[in-house]
């Protein structure tokens, strides 16, 4: 951290034992003090009192001081040809869970949601979860083939799908396990691991339709099988009638082709539905009249009922939303002004609106949805909040335009128990304490 | 004159319109091609629970039991019943009972681990998941009858049929009719089609709703830096800095098993894929870490490792081979080297 900035940056700190920050006291110790480090040390000073008095800021250093990007040539264009994030956002990357799998090939590494602003999720940043690692493919050598109930099998080139007629929209792609760690209790510290696989992204390629209907597909089958060109061939069942309706072969993503670790060239985009559906690396779609009980729907992905059946080829997301920021690991710096805010979403469409609660979920107030709404896509939300000090239970509840509500967590275990794994959208609680310390809690 | 003229541009402008949607779609179709029978059978290899796409074949349990100690018991253990790497595929929780039945009522028992054959309703699952994506390191290897035999091993294992059967694409429904949790599974649920029935909906209550706000679960303060320090997982100048937990706790490792843990290049390691088969301590798919550096401590062994490396092997430590990682830059495979062969 440079010298003059603490990590109370634009916060006076009240007490004169504290106000110099630790770095001034380590260069010192080391450097001694000389003209520049006499002069912050004065800043100091002045602003402790300044603080301790609360009529007036000494002058800010990095105001009266011409820091050092002012005062120097800057880099030339195409020093990084694909850009990079700020040195200053290290901390925003994606991570695994400890012990969450024995083998990083087959594991998750989960989106930074705390950090993130907006809907829009940066591809760099989106959640992985692979089942048998991930591939770098040449698109050259990549086909997507269409068989099974068709007139005509055919085969694309990844050119030929670029050619076609694209469309680009935005939905959210939230995987079926998302938030399973919780079902049983907390177990996790941040939403970064309770809510991090999720994402929000603008995927651009050929509607499924169009290519379904240029192969002529049965008007009587109700299937498709889509399947991955990875090494675990990826396999999953999807409901023709409603990957009819919106679903894509997708190749781009906020602009640019898709990550590598999204699939590239090629992934079915099924809005709505549970990410592991999403085919990565697409090769193959196969329409059909039977499901096909593949082991990511026969094995995993079912879920397990009280009475111990499971129930198979569940797909939709329902509406669930979270409080992104303030949020489990989190500290707020002081009293005061506060902007709560955090993502709604929901499998069967658009959001209609998201109330937060702060005292546990026994009053809510309505938030603010900011930007677009977009069916199956991201809404952030902002709510406006002033805090004193006082213990706070933080929830959000979003409602659909379907009229669905999000529920709490008790009402969602009374009926499916704490062993069903997928499809946990409960309302999540965040406690904040005295100290303004954010921690993942259970209410109930 | 003139009407005409006007009258004829209209008709033009319409037949041009419909001759353009015409062509439109016409040239549409000339993109993609019809795909050749031997590219349809080379990848529609999908078995459904009827058995449509199963290829005919055989194999045997004790063929399977071979195979399976060959190929996969690194993962699975033995006996399917290794938790180690992945869930386990049988552990012994099915009954008699269960075959009878169809359902698995361990299912029910929250302290039995859920096994691969407690659940899996449809036997093609298990043949195409196998034929597809097996084994861990080498998918899409086995021929047709290896991929029976193991079937036919994992069904005796999970007391499904006998030491001496033979499985095959003639008695595949036999057995499953005789899959413990066949009857297990319900589609009678709102999450297939976007406008299914919710089975819970959420409470509409505005003002003074009876909840109860006690605090039924939270971290432990032990758990708290499980996942590492939270301070550097949060934006360090914002409004929400991160908590600072307690520094990770040390893990002690006595010092044969060490060899040089501390000095492991971690990152090096993950990124070349090494961990998807080596751990530091233990036999995976491929030896220890460690079993490799006492295999070769004292002698300067960096080059032959490289090679091995870069060349892949098979019959130095087992019959499972090691692949090739030829794509490995130079350095990065000298580096692994000589970090295995010396702890530098």
């Amino acid at each position: 951290m440079p010298v003059g900035v603490s990590d109370q940056e634009g916060r006076l700190r009240p007490a004169p034992e504290s106000f110099l920050s630790e770095e001034l006291i380590s260069e010192i110790s080391h450097r001694g003090v000389d003209k520049g480090r006499r002069n912050l040390l004065r800043g100091s000073f002045a602003a402790a009192l300044a603080g301790a008095s609360g009529l007036a800021f000494g002058d800010d250093p990095n105001i009266v001081n011409v820091p050092e990007w002012s005062r120097s040539l800057g880099k030339p264009v195409a020093t990084n040809p694909y850009g990079q994030p700020s040195p200053f956002e290290a901390n925003t990357v994606r991570r695994q869970s400890p012990g969450l799998t024995q083998t990083d090939q087959a594991s998750v590494a989960f989106t930074p949601l705390q950090n993130l602003f907006g809907c829009i999720t940066p591809s760099g940043l989106h959640f992985e979860r692979h089942h048998q690692g991930w591939v770098d493919i040449d698109p050259r050598r990549h086909r997507l083939m269409i068989n099974g109930l068709v007139k005509e099998p055919l085969v694309f080139t990844v050119a030929d799908l670029l050619r076609m007629p694209s469309v680009s929209r935005m939905h959210f792609l939230e995987c079926g396990a998302n938030t399973a760690l919780e079902w049983g209790n907390s177990a996790v510290p941040t939403v970064q691991y309770t809510h991090g696989m999720l994402s929000g992204s603008e995927w651009t390629g050929v509607p499924l339709s169009l290519l379904l209907e240029r192969a002529g597909y049965d008007r009587d089958a109700s299937y498709l099988l889509a399947e991955g060109a990875d090494g675990s061939g990826m396999t999953r069942t999807i409901n023709l009638a409603g990957a009819l309706e919106d679903a894509i072969v997708a190749y781009g993503q906020n602009g640019e082709m898709l990550r590598p670790e999204q699939g590239y060239p090629l992934r079915l985009v099924v809005p709505g539905v549970q990410g592991v559906s999403w085919v990565k690396w697409l090769r193959r779609l196969e329409v059909g009249n039977k499901p096909y009980a593949t082991k990511d729907e026969a094995s995993h992905y079912v879920d397990l009922m009280p009475n111990g059946q499971l129930r198979q080829y569940t797909a939709i997301q329902e509406a669930k939303s979270v409080i992104t920021a303030p949020s489990g690991g989190q500290k707020l710096l002081s009293q005061g002004y506060y902007c709560i805010t955090g993502l709604a979403w929901s499998g069967r469409g658009a959001v209609r609106k998201v109330e937060v609660s702060v005292d546990g979920g026994r009053n809510w107030q309505g938030a603010r949805l900011e930007g677009q709404v977009s069916s199956k896509m991201l809404t952030r939300f902002n709510f406006d909040w002033v805090w004193r000090g006082e213990p706070a239970l933080l929830q959000s509840r979003v409602s659909d335009d379907t009229g669905y509500i999000q529920p709490q967590r008790a009402a969602l275990v009374a009926e499916r128990g704490t062993r069903s794994i997928y499809h946990n959208n409960a309302i999540q609680t965040w406690r904040v304490s005295p100290s303004g310390e954010v921690d993942n809690v259970q209410v109930g | 004159m003139f009407r005409w003229a006007r009258l004829w541009l209209i008709c033009l402008s319409i037949l041009g319109h419909s001759a353009l949607a015409n062509d439109y779609s016409s040239a549409l179709n000339e993109l993609g091609r019809t795909a050749t029978a031997a590219e349809l059978s080379a990848w529609d290899i999908d078995v459904r629970p009827d058995f449509v796409g199963l290829p005919s074949g055989s194999g045997s349990v004790e063929e399977g039991e071979a195979l399976w100690l060959d190929q996969c018991a690194n993962c699975h253990g033995d006996f399917g019943d290794s938790n180690e790497v992945f869930s386990p595929i049988v552990l012994g929780n099915i009954t008699e009972d269960d075959i009878q039945t169809g359902r698995v009522a361990a299912l029910t028992d929250p302290s039995v681990v859920r096994t691969t054959f407690m659940k899996v309703a449809t036997l093609s699952t298990i043949w195409d998941y196998i034929n597809r994506a097996m084994p861990w390191n080498a998918p899409k290897s086995l021929a047709v009858d290896e991929v029976y035999s193991l079937v036919a091993y994992l069904l005796n294992l999970a007391y499904i049929v006998d030491e001496d059967f033979v499985l095959s694409d003639k008695n595949m429904k036999d057995v499953q009719a005789l899959m413990p949790n066949r009857n297990g599974m319900t589609e009678d649920h709102g999450l297939w089609s976007v406008t299914g029935v919710p089975d819970v909906v959420g409470s509409a209550c505005i003002t003074n709703c009876s909840v109860n706000t006690a605090i039924t679960s939270f971290l432990p303060d032990y758990a708290m830096n499980a996942h590492g320090n939270l301070k550097d997982q949060m934006r360090d100048y914002g409004p929400l800095p991160g908590v600072q937990t307690a520094p990770a706790p040390q893990v002690s490792v006595s010092p044969q098993q060490s060899g040089s843990l501390d000095q492991r290049p971690d990152d090096l390691l993950s990124a070349s894929g090494c961990k998807a088969c080596h751990q530091m301590n233990k036999a995976l798919v491929g030896p220890a870490f460690t079993a490799i550096r006492a295999r070769y401590a004292g002698a300067d062994a960096s080059v032959y490792l490289a090679d091995k490396i870069k060349q892949g092997g098979q019959g130095v430590w087992g019959s499972m081979p090691m692949p090739a990682m030829a794509q490995l830059d130079d350095t990065v495979v000298a580096a692994l080297a000589l970090w295995l062969a010396s702890g530098q």
